[in-house]
């Protein structure tokens, strides 16, 4: 298999499917002369010509109306959230179902550039609550090939989460154009038996480092990949819960009302009588994100967040 | 002398646009009945006064251009020729309604009459509308959308944001205004720094005009020059129709910011009986026959009614459909 980076896998799903199916456009700000802010766009607009690859005006409100839009990230997404969540979630089901929205929306976001307050969420919390949308949060190139490709053959709304971070990320993605990942399905990327840990996009690759430190000590975790937010494969994330008894939900989100607490609940409703600890969370810290490296790094999970709740999970006890 | 209304429209178009407007006005009347009694519940907000705009510019349009609108949309979806019937279901919450029940009285959709829908957050279908109207002319179909809001939207980030758009990538949209002067209970010159809506288009170099929304004829005579400019230009016009509302915002609003003598000087230009008393002076219609058509559409409301009462609720299971496809 050949080796990609995130951006250039992302880059070429796109190139793909609209080499597959002349109906797809893609649009966002800046996304065809410019080829993008992360230059997810590359080429584009070469390849197939200024109907198809359109650079908008800065309107996050209007630019949610066809099949893939760019928001240069996804923090912009607030601006745009009476067009995604009052309308896009909304308009198949208030309209009795006579219409599909096969609209895909890709949005950069996460920490950990130093770009402050405003450029640094971790917003998919916020989509994931509203019914109505998949939200997809890939974690490595092939992943968010795969995953970005059937988010463009799907007839439903898919909000799609790539991590900054993650662009000059590498790793092996199949050349078969056909490749596609299901939308739904998590992804166990590595086996383990003592504790699970149940993560996404960065947080995905971060608790990979963690559980190959946390080997050395004999510590052997299973790390559950998410891949999807919505829908939700809880059936996959409970099982594994269920079979180490133990359980780690890694979230860059906000810890209040984040994801992790749906993660945390479910496993606690599916898997009482399995746990002999309380499920951990490490998340985001409840704070607005500041500037300075060195205060920024608090913010997020680092590595050695995850193998400190790995490490308390074994030793706490019901 | 010549009729005048007969310079614009054949006789059998004119009768059948005053049939629409007397249809459109029976049926508002009776959903307040329906609300009053608890059939209809929820958000209703009224036609009654507007009906000139939504007949005299529907007449104007191809049967295949695209229509959006607000949730003040009964009579747009009922001129664009959705069943009676099956618009009263669904304000009853009913499964034969034409969203099922799901949608009610602010969002009627059909896709098989270009209806593409009401929206029920002021300003949400300006974004909706330039998707429409990009849809067609990237497949190169020629279809006008016709995009309906009310004086209250044109201060929503997303009228700018389209009328922008629009104009950029010369998209084909006719915007069509009903000044009825009040968002809710805020008249439009306590809410607008420029009353005069058909004014701010200049800022994106969009033609515009305005029209006495009371006229349908009048209504029809600019939608459809405007119409035909949008098409033959693949560029955006603003329509502003002057109109008022007989009634409050929603069954909710009593209307008391406005005063008597206000709603009756408005009532004098009835538009139903203004364009009744035209068509028979000039001759197209005896008094009579008028009179028949309104008994007429009586029935065809009162049977409406009785389809919605008489319609099944949803099944349970129904609502876990239609979220995804």
């Amino acid at each position: 298999m050949p080796e990609m980076t995130y951006r250039d896998a992302l880059n070429l799903a796109l190139k793909e499917e609209m080499r597959r199916d002349p109906s797809v456009v893609m649009w966002g700000e800046d996304v065809a002369l410019y080829e993008g802010s992360f230059k997810v766009t590359r080429g584009l607009l070469a390849e197939f010509g200024e109907m198809r690859v359109k650079d908008t005006p800065i309107s996050e409100n209007t630019i949610v109306v066809r099949p893939i839009a760019e928001l240069m990230t996804v923090n912009f997404a607030l601006l745009a959230m009476d067009q995604i969540v009052n309308h896009m979630t909304k308009i198949r089901y208030m309209f009795g179902g006579q219409v599909n929205l096969p609209m895909v929306i890709r949005a950069p976001g996460g920490g950990g550039s130093q770009l402050a307050a405003q450029h640094s969420q971790s917003l998919e919390t916020f989509f994931m609550h509203a019914p109505g949308m998949y939200v997809a949060v890939p974690a490595t190139p092939a992943d968010a090939k795969g995953l970005l490709k059937t988010a463009i053959r799907d007839n439903n709304p898919v909000m799609f989460l790539e991590h900054e971070l993650l662009y000059n990320s590498k790793g092996e993605v199949p050349a078969d154009p056909e490749f596609t990942l299901p939308l739904g399905k998590c992804d166990v990327k590595r086996e383990g038996k003592d504790v699970t840990i149940v993560a996404y996009s960065r947080m995905t690759v971060l608790s990979l480092m963690a559980a190959a430190e946390l080997e050395k000590e004999g510590i052997s975790c299973e790390v559950v990949d998410l891949r999807t937010l919505s829908p939700l494969d809880t059936e996959t994330f409970t099982a594994s819960a269920k079979k180490c008894g133990r359980a780690v939900v890694v979230e860059e989100c906000w810890h209040t009302c984040g994801l992790g607490a749906e993660i945390a609940s479910r496993i606690y409703e599916n898997c009482f009588d399995s746990l002999h600890a309380p499920v951990q969370r490490v998340s985001g810290l409840d704070v607005p994100m500041p500037y300075s490296r060195k205060l920024e790094k608090l913010c997020i999970p680092q590595v050695e967040d995850i193998v400190k709740a790995v490490k308390e999970t074994l030793a706490a006890k019901y | 002398m010549e009729s005048k209304l007969r310079a614009i429209l054949p006789d059998h178009d004119l009768l059948k646009m005053y049939e629409q407007m007397v249809l459109c006005r029976e049926f508002e009347e009776s959903c307040a009945e329906q609300y009053t009694k608890g059939h209809i519940t929820g958000f209703l907000h009224l036609y009654s006064g507007q009906e000139a705009v939504a007949v005299g510019a529907t007449h104007a349009l191809h049967k295949d251009d695209y229509v959006v609108s607000a949730y003040r949309e009964h009579a747009q979806a009922i001129v664009r020729g959705a069943d009676p019937k099956r618009v009263m279901a669904e304000l009853f919450g009913k499964a034969t309604g034409i969203c099922k029940g799901k949608g009610g009285s602010m969002h009627l959709f059909d896709p098989d009459l270009s209806f593409m829908g009401g929206y029920a957050i002021v300003g949400g279908q300006f974004p909706i509308a330039c998707g429409l109207a990009f849809a067609s002319k990237f497949r190169q179909e020629g279809r006008v959308t016709a995009c309906f809001f009310g004086d209250g939207a044109v201060n929503q980030g997303n009228f700018h944001e389209g009328l922008n758009w629009a104009r950029l990538w010369e998209l084909p949209v006719l915007y069509v205004c009903e000044n009825n002067f009040y968002g809710i209970g805020t008249e439009v010159h306590r809410a607008s720094a420029l009353p005069d809506i058909h004014k701010r288009t200049c800022g994106y170099d969009i033609p515009s005009e305005q029209v006495d929304g009371m006229d349908a004829p009048a209504v029809y005579q600019a939608v459809k020059h405007a119409a035909e400019w949008v098409r033959e230009h693949s560029s955006p016009y603003l329509i502003e129709a002057i109109t008022y509302r007989f009634r409050g915002h929603s069954m909710a609003d009593p209307g008391k910011y406005r005063s008597a003598a206000e709603v009756e000087l408005w009532k004098e230009r009835d538009p139903i009986p203004n364009f009744g008393k035209r068509l028979i002076e000039e001759g197209i219609v005896a008094a009579g026959r008028l009179k028949e058509m309104q008994v007429e559409t009586q029935a065809v409301v009162k049977e409406a009614v009785r389809f919605a009462e008489e319609s099944p609720w949803p099944e349970d299971a129904e609502v876990f459909n239609d979220i995804f496809v």
